[in-house]
């Protein structure tokens, strides 16, 4: 059979492969790197970073639930001053793209941060995490009301021309409209899904089981609802999807392929396993060989034909 | 890529120790790391979904073929581990963290384990050869594990139970105010502590009354094990740390403990 060609672009950038690292999941590429060889990796996304360090929220930050997790770590980081020069050296050792996912507390804060990590040796795209609260305007989160994510997306889009992909909150009635409004502001890609909201309490202390109360649902349990997120997002969006929710399995990601992402992102599963994003990528080629496919890119989307 | 902190470990041996406790002896079939007492492994005990994520237990020993793990039934987790057979085969994820700084040689080390906590500092008093003076408490007494083997290798050992059913009536806590009473030849004590959150903020306050060093190993729920979630915050004097990382060995006094 001819090569395989696993190489995929968002926007101006090039992936040596569709397999990238979710944010949150594997921390600044380094606490992995004894377990996965991150040279293999299409990109590695590093844990979302705001100008000012983040305290993050008191414990218990996680808690399991049926084949899946809960998350409230409150969005905790080193700041992007510290990841810049404490985390690039390291990063900037392998030959895998480095996107870096960060937020802001303010249309100003998002534009400032995109603005700071843009012309930093060493980052190939940013991915903006729109799924926080806009404490400028009454705590409404960024990502669930298409205006809003208009400007936001439109001001830090001003300030970089670096490849911006925009993370969508799956906590909306219509991430459709979500992903349209992010592409007409000038994003280059969108990715989906994040953690959907949800909560665990303990029967015997009638307590909520996280301190935050709420918390971030991801892992397997959350697949079904991403993959028909993908399918949507891929009927009203022109720019690559990078898929994510759940994957666990090279079946996994293509099953996102199909619904129309380019490309993937592995989160909890690197919990399970360490080395899940590389034996991801096998299955994704053992699934092409025995396909007979020659390009992931003919993948994408396959699912909407007919 | 095989790496030495994931590796896989059959089951040679699951012993019930009580009804709700037992002894899980592994023997490693890929290369594995040399654990430090106070280090800690994931273990992954199902195959599919649910549950999901790996749970943390203490290496209780080191033995020639592999690691022996001493464990609580507690919920779901626990009740599979329980029900597995010898033969059966687990991944696992470590050794984890940072063990118990060695005492120096003109320090007296005083280990204080509060229940399960024991699985976390048997091996460091097996390290001590003799030298630790072990305070064990539990509820009952049927709760109070390896009193045999400890025997063999503590320098002295003082067990307590609430209801007095074994050894002195009480907590370790009390034990350890008797302790630092009533024995001044006693000297430079240092202590290591594991157990529950409530004994190990008791010894925290007694400590620092006396000013001795008291170095704690805490819990936290945990995601990954490796550093890289931040789901295993604790609370410290200079912001959150990591269990999973900068612990779970921890100086008391850097702790803010809840109340
Ligand atoms: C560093 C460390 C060392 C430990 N060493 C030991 C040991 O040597 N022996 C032993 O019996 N237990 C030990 N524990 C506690 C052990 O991890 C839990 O009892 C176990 O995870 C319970 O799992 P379960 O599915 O049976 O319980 P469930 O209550 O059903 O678990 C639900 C979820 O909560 C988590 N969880 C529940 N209790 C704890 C806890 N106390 N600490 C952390 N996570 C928890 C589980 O991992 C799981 O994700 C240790 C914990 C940590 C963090
Ligand atoms: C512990 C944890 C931390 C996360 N932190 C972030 C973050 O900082 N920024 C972000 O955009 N998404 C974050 N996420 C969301 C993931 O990147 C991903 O969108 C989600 O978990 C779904 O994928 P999964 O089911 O494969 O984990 C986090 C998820 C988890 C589990
Ligand atoms: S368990 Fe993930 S950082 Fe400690």
């Amino acid at each position: 059979m001819a090569a395989m060609k696993l190489e995929v672009h968002i926007g101006k950038l090039k992936l040596k492969n569709p397999v990238m690292t979710a944010s949150g999941t594997f921390g600044y590429g380094e606490e992995y790197s004894e377990f996965v060889d991150l040279n293999r990796l299409g990109a590695v996304v590093v844990k979302g970073l705001s100008l000012e360090p983040k305290q993050g929220n008191p414990p218990p930050r996680v808690v399991e639930t049926a084949s899946g997790m809960l998350n409230a770590i409150g969005l905790q980081n080193i700041g992007i001053e510290r990841f810049i020069s404490e985390k690039m050296p390291f990063l900037r050792r392998y030959d895998t793209a480095v996107i870096v996912n960060f937020f802001g507390d303010s249309v100003d804060e998002y534009a400032a941060a995109a603005e700071r990590l843009s012309g930093v040796d060493g980052i190939h795209g940013l991915e903006m995490n729109i799924s926080c609260p806009n404490k400028q305007e009454g705590w409404c989160i960024f990502g669930t009301d298409p205006k809003v994510t208009a400007r936001v997306v439109g001001e830090v889009r001003k300030r970089t021309s670096l490849p911006l992909i925009v993370k969508l909150s799956p906590n909306v009635t219509d991430i459709s409209l979500m992903a349209r409004a992010a592409e007409d502001a000038g994003a280059d890609a969108v990715s989906l899904i994040n953690t959907l909201t949800g909560m665990a309490i303990d029967i015997r202390t009638k307590k909520p089981r996280l301190a935050n109360r709420t918390g971030g649902l991801s892992g397997p349990a959350v697949k079904p609802v991403a993959i028909r997120m993908v399918y949507e997002v891929f009927r009203a969006v022109k720019v690559p999807i990078i898929g994510m929710g759940g994957i666990m399995s090279g079946d996994d990601a293509v099953e996102f392929l199909l619904a129309g992402a380019s490309a993937v992102a592995v989160g909890t599963a690197n919990f399970v396993d360490p080395g899940a994003t590389t034996a991801i990528l096998d299955g994704i080629i053992d699934y092409m060989e025995k396909e007979g496919t020659g390009e992931i890119g003919s993948l994408t989307g396959t699912a909407h034909a007919g | 890529m095989s790496s030495s902190r994931y590796f896989r470990a059959e089951i040679r041996e699951n012993r019930p120790l009580n009804g709700n406790h037992n002894l899980l002896t592994l023997a490693n079939l890929d290369p594995m790391r040399e654990p430090q007492p106070g280090q800690f492994y994931m273990l992954q005990v199902s195959k599919g979904s649910d549950p999901l994520l790996k749970r943390a237990f203490s290496l209780f020993r080191r033995t020639p073929e592999g690691i022996q793990i001493l464990y609580r039934i507690k919920g779901k987790g626990t009740s599979i581990l329980r029900d597995m057979k010898e033969g059966a085969a687990l991944d696992l994820l470590g050794p984890l963290g940072n063990g118990y700084p060695m005492p120096s040689d003109d320090q007296s080390p005083l280990v204080i384990a509060g229940g399960i906590g024991i699985a976390s500092v048997f091996s460091l008093v097996e390290k001590l050869s003799k030298k630790a003076f072990v305070f064990y408490g539990a509820r009952l007494e049927e709760e109070l594990f390896m009193t045999d083997e400890l025997g063999k290798i503590y320098k002295e050992l003082v067990v307590c139970t609430d209801d007095g059913s074994c050894g002195v009536r009480g907590t370790v806590v009390d034990v350890l105010h008797d302790f630092v009473k009533n024995r001044d030849g006693i000297q430079r004590p240092v202590i290591y502590a594991c157990g529950p959150h409530v004994m190990l903020a008791a010894i925290a306050k007694a400590a620092e009354a006396y000013s001795i060093k008291a170095y704690a190993s805490l819990e936290e729920h945990m995601a990954c094990g490796v550093g890289a979630c931040l789901g295993c915050a604790v609370k410290t004097t200079s912001g959150y740390k990591r269990v999973c990382k900068e612990g779970p060995v921890f100086d008391s006094q850097e702790i803010v403990w809840q109340p």
